[in-house]
């Protein structure tokens, strides 16, 4: 079925038919209408969900620690203050391995108070053991949302997926959407591991462990991480099987015999794509690297990728306020650094606070990269 | 002590599936006042088990039979949720 739907109907539309048991959620710009729109499908009855309108943000990610420990299929959503007033909270759903899955419209952070799309939101909750996922459309924020789902629930870990807010979220594109019961059917029923209800099987959770036991747990959660790359791509083309797209972890656009490639994620993936034809045009040997995934990092997959190239700039949404580069920047040399012949390696930071990122910015961080320029340790793209 | 166990022997989300573990964690020695029965004017009313927010009150054939220092923490609830009249749980200050 052909659709038109901005980012948070298409969201809102998927969790519909993703058909959650429980949904507790507390508006925040700009993700509310996701929530505000599956309210309407709970009060029109298109759901089975349980809705529930909590105080905070903080409390909405309590009720879902809850509701998922009960073995119930758990959602969410919020952007900007609102991820960083749950921030405890999705330690313990990560701690927990609850398959919790939370669509977010990505956002600043204050201050100054700024609505608009960056990623400094799920970035600052990066070490918190979500999956993060990042996407460049509308079709590909309701195809992840949906495979998110399979892959949490068969990773025991909880799911962030990332539309840039209002870029995506409030704008309109061009939706394939399947049918209820065909999304249904592919997400099955979860079988959770343990469940806090079932009198049958007595459980404690969320114990105290001290010293003895915290750090040993801990390795068992980052093993679960270290584990996902697998499933992923298990899920992703189970789900090209089922339903005829196909989505890697990476994505790479005329890379073939490009000297100098772009690394980014999200909706400026899209901009960078005409970037890209605009200088191919021009015979100019530049590509595009798209990341997908930033949790887990998909480290085989990525280091593989990016190796053969001279030059990779690597783009963030995002600052980390004097690292020696933005964040996916340091990720990458680090995954890079012990290769005897490694690219160069240039940081960006571009958009924050939803500044506009243009064909021609893009282009010229590509002819940056094709320089191999590196003046200073980071450049700020657009910044007067 | 039990031997402790490898990270791989752990189970997923840090849960415990024998409850019954937190009987070996005797948790009492955080308390700073202890609560202190008193037998002769209990009523019985069970008031106290009913808030103890641990296992501390002891019950025994449906009678309260005194307080169980190993695990109570010396919150006090039981001593103010005994009815007023009655007041057969006081608070004493801990002696080391």
């Amino acid at each position: 079925m052909i659709l038109a739907k901005t980012g948070n109907e298409a969201l809102a539309y998927a969790m519909k038919q993703i058909n959650p048991d429980v949904v507790a959620a507390y508006p925040i710009t700009p993700s509310t209408e996701i929530v505000q729109i599956f309210s309407q499908y709970v009060n029109d009855g298109l759901v089975d969900s349980e809705f529930v309108a909590v105080e905070s943000e903080h409390s909405a990610m309590a009720a879902c620690i809850g509701s998922a420990a009960s073995g119930c299929r758990t959602m969410t959503a919020t952007a900007s203050q609102g991820l960083a007033l749950m921030h405890e909270m999705l330690f313990i759903a990560g701690g927990l391995r609850l398959p919790i899955v939370m669509p977010i419209a990505s956002r600043s952070i204050s201050s100054p108070l700024n609505i608009h799309g960056d990623h400094s939101d799920s970035f600052a909750s990066r070490d918190s053991g979500w999956l993060q996922f990042f996407c460049e459309s509308v079709q590909e924020g309701y195809d992840t949302l949906i495979q998110a789902v399979k892959i949490a629930e068969r990773a025991s870990l909880p799911a962030i997926v990332a539309v840039d807010g209002f870029i995506l979220s409030h704008c309109m594109e061009r939706l394939e959407a399947f049918d209820d019961a065909k999304v249904r059917g592919w997400l099955g029923k979860w079988k959770p591991n343990w469940n806090l209800l079932d009198y049958r099987r007595p459980i404690l959770v969320g114990p105290a462990t001290m010293q003895d036991y915290y750090f040993e747990f801990k390795r068992t959660q980052i093993e679960g991480m270290n584990r996902v790359l697998p499933i992923i791509e298990e899920v992703q083309a189970d789900f090209a099987r089922e339903f005829g797209r196909g989505y890697g972890v990476i994505e790479e656009y005329r890379t073939e015999d490009a000297e100098a490639v772009v690394l980014l994620m999200g909706s400026a993936c899209g901009t960078m794509r005409e970037a890209v034809d605009a200088l191919r045009a021009e015979g100019k040997k530049v590509g595009m690297v798209k990341l997908r995934v930033f949790r887990p990092l998909p480290h085989p997959v990525l280091k593989q990728a990016l190796a053969r190239f001279k030059t990779v700039a690597v783009m963030d949404r995002v600052d980390a306020v004097n690292s020696y580069g933005g964040p996916l920047f340091t990720e990458t040399t680090s995954l890079l650094y012990d290769l005897a012949q490694r690219p160069k390696v240039l940081s960006y930071v571009y958009g924050l606070g939803g500044k506009e990122f243009t064909p021609l910015d893009a282009a010229a961080v590509l002819e940056g990269a094709l320089a191999g320029r590196k003046d200073e340790p980071v450049t700020y793209v657009g910044v007067r | 002590m039990a031997k402790l166990k490898s990270w791989q022997e752990l189970p997923c989300g840090a849960i415990i599936e024998d409850p019954k573990a937190v009987l070996d964690n005797k948790t009492g020695a955080w308390r700073s006042e202890r609560p202190v029965w008193d037998r002769e004017k209990c009523i019985q009313c069970l008031t106290c088990w009913v808030y103890c927010p641990d296992a501390a009150i002891v019950v025994q054939d449906g009678k309260m039979t005194g307080i169980n220092y190993d695990y109570c923490k010396g919150c006090g609830i039981c001593a103010a949720a005994c009815p007023k009249k009655v007041q057969a749980i006081a608070m004493e200050g801990e002696r080391k």
